[in-house]
């Protein structure tokens, strides 16, 4: 990275005060989705769930989909940007911000879908464990309960480690602005000056963060699969569906990933930080969990398949060549056989051949939750029970919300705060690696750096209180 | 004495005449769907008659099997349920307590006999059904999960009169709507804890089978096996 300090702050943070029309534009999309997902949703409290397309027997299908697919999807940011901090990879400085922005994300989107999927969404609180005039705890052998432990935990616990780094960053751009966003950036920035003891403070939380969050993603899927796996259901009840959950989760997260550095790169010409450099590495790890997945589905299936127990054999065959086979080929085309060789060839791992990749592994693992779903409800055990699914506008329209929502918070948060936390580049520009304690020794030149920013006011110099 | 509540089902008796299904729409307020909702599989039948055809025509043969909640002991709906909607009774009932569901179908899509049925919308009845609702079942209104209770109502007010009275209750005192109904007789409803009824003697014959037994989850009903037509079957 040629970059100077200075250059990099002008950079990052020229999006925060520059606002192009193609930002509003694309703010009026995606909230439009996102009010036509309120509208959908009012229309089901409204009326009741049976404007959905559930039907008995099939009682899940679009909605858990959804879920399981964004908890998923955050299962990318959070856990990739632990590892690479803890293995001290040096190329991940570019990627963490906006890898941690989609856990938070997506995971607070994945925390809704199942609140509007009850048949009584006011009701939700009754999970909580309150004392209340019920006189009643909630049910702690549910596995929805655990989920919902676990996944407010995970949501504290990568909101926390995406606000921590942005203390010293939020600290400059406090130094930079005025109005109601100089309010926001002081409270973000919690004091910050930039002392040597708020950096060793800094770098310790980060540690322990680090260290803390792997667990607890590893744990947020293990138990949304236990969701399936904790029934006696044909198709649902295996002992792989933990780490066949975990891999998926993260495969589609490195996706979504990918997608997301490729669209700021663009938007925000983030071409010197975002680099070919990246793509490759993520695009490497990408095509290790794409044949990860591939070996878990083979090993989920043939053990099926040579166990021939009636129901699970039905499931089977309803998935890979009865009315589900179209999907089903089209998940392993998604999932495989159009990126393994985008990926594996190394001339064809660039900018272009991930994002390709990435496009059709996030429709693939869409694919994959809901063929893990909606076949095992419509062929259970008694075959006069079986049924058929096809959704609604309203579920469709919730779907395309969940995108839309994303979208919007992405924009809104590119808005707020840089999307490369700029203390890290700089610390890679110094080649003063952060969990050293040479690290604190940047800091004042730092925070006194000017930016050519045309139009908006120099940093402030006073920094030395 | 504690209760525990049972079923035998006649395979051998069942004719499919579906007179359990209307009787029991009429003793717990189940409401009609209506043909479009129907058609959906918005349906609500606590308890149904299954029909499987066994052979090819001209030989075919036509078979019964009246299916309900199991009312199991080890109930796959009970555990996954968060609020404890879903819950054993003392007496080996699964209890479904409306007022504590909150619709998250978990119940519905872990029972392997699927006998939970959701509201979709708040009940409707065809007139002039709309005017025989039963006093002593209250009626659900949507987003909750319903099914069969082996007619709970009918059980606990016959405890009480029985108790009020001073005295145990007698085998086939009560039952069911549905066995009440059953024109053949096929089905029988009676206290497995007391070895002298006639539910515990015919669960304990040899044509004696559970639904699903081999998973495990250890249900209140019994099936006796069809043996009339084996051999021309």
């Amino acid at each position: 990275m040629a970059k100077t300090a200075e250059q990099i702050r002008a950079d990052l943070l020229r999006p925060l005060v520059r606002t192009s029309p193609a930002y509003w534009f694309a703010v009026a999309v995606a909230g439009s989705m996102v009010l036509a997902g309120v509208f959908a949703f009012s229309y089901q409290v409204y009326h009741g769930l049976g404007v959905w397309g559930l039907n008995w027997p099939v009682f899940w299908a679009f909605d858990i989909t959804n879920f399981v697919f964004w908890i998923g999807i955050s299962h990318a940011g959070t856990l990739i940007s632990a590892i690479l901090r803890l293995a001290n990879a040096s190329w991940r400085r570019p990627v963490t911000r906006c890898a941690e922005a989609i856990t938070v994300f997506a995971l607070s989107i994945g925390a809704i879908i199942p609140i509007c999927h009850l048949g009584r969404p006011w009701l939700f609180f009754w999970l909580v464990p309150y004392p209340s005039e019920r006189h009643i705890w909630p049910n702690f052998r549910s596995p929805l309960l655990w989920d919902f432990v676990a996944i407010l935990t995970y949501l504290s616990g990568s909101s926390l480690f995406l606000l921590l780094p942005m203390i010293p960053d939020a600290g400059a751009a406090r130094d930079l602005v005025k109005g109601w966003r100089k309010h926001l950036y002081s409270l973000m920035s919690l004091g910050w000056e930039g002392t040597p003891k708020q950096w060793h403070r800094l770098e310790s939380a980060m540690h322990i963060m680090a260290i803390a969050i792997i667990p607890v993603a590893v744990s947020v899927h293990t138990i949304v699969s236990w969701d399936f796996a904790m029934t006696p259901v044909p198709g649902w009840h295996s002992t792989i569906f933990g780490p066949y959950f975990v891999v998926g989760a993260i495969f589609s997260g490195v996706a979504g990933l990918i997608l997301a550095m490729a669209l700021l790169r663009k938007f925000l010409h983030l071409e010197d930080y975002l680099e070919p450099i990246h793509f490759d590495h993520l695009g490497k790890l990408l095509l290790t969990f794409s044949l990860l997945w591939v070996y878990f589905t083979f090993a989920e299936h043939i053990t099926a398949w040579y166990g021939n127990d009636v129901a699970e054999m039905n499931v089977l065959w309803a998935t890979i060549r009865g009315p589900f086979a179209p999907l089903f080929w089209a998940m392993v085309f998604c999932n495989f056989i159009i990126p393994f060789p985008l990926l594996a060839i190394k001339r064809l791992r660039t900018i272009t051949g991930t994002c390709i990749a990435s496009c059709t592994i996030v429709i693939g693992m869409w694919l994959e939750r809901f063929l893990i779903i909606v076949p095992t409800l419509e062929t259970k055990f008694l075959p006069y029970s079986w049924g058929s699914y096809s959704p609604t506008w309203v579920e469709i329209t919730l779907t395309v919300a969940g995108f839309g929502m994303m979208a919007l918070l992405y924009l809104v948060f590119s808005k707020l705060v840089p999307m490369i936390s700029m203390w890290e580049l700089e610390a890679g520009v110094r080649k003063a690696p952060i969990y050293r304690r040479q690290a604190v020794h940047f800091e004042p030149q730092a925070a006194t750096a000017k930016a050519g920013l045309a139009g908006a006011e120099p940093f402030a110099t006073d920094v030395s209180r | 004495m504690t209760h525990k509540w049972a079923m035998v089902i006649d395979l051998d008796r069942c004719t499919g005449c579906e007179a359990c299904v209307v009787a029991c729409h009429a003793e717990n307020n189940i409401g009609t769907a209506g043909a479009d909702q129907a058609a959906r599989g918005r349906a609500k039948h606590w308890i149904r008659v299954e029909r499987y055809w066994e052979g090819e025509y001209p030989n075919a043969k036509l078979r019964f099997q009246p299916v309900l909640c199991q009312q199991c002991d080890d109930a796959p709906c009970e555990p996954v349920c968060p609020t404890y909607a879903s819950y054993h009774t003392p007496e080996g009932l699964n209890a479904q307590v409306y007022n504590r569901c909150i619709g998250t179908r978990f119940c519905a899509n872990a029972c392997p006999y699927t006998v939970r049925f959701l509201n979709f919308y708040n009940p409707e009845w065809d007139k002039p059904l709309n005017l025989q609702l039963n006093p002593d079942v209250s009626v659900r209104s949507v987003g909750i999960m319903e099914k069969c209770t082996f007619c709970v109502q009918r059980i606990r007010s016959a405890e009480i009169q029985a108790e009020s009275e001073k005295r145990e209750l007698k085998d086939g005192e009560f039952n069911p709507a549905c066995v009440q109904t059953c024109p053949p007789k096929a089905m029988v409803f009676g206290d497995l804890n007391d070895p002298n009824s006639e539910v515990s003697r015919l669960a304990r014959s040899g044509r004696s089978t559970k639904l699903l037994g081999e998973l495990g989850t250890r249900p209140n009903v019994n099936y006796l096996q069809q043996e009339s037509g084996k051999n021309n079957g």
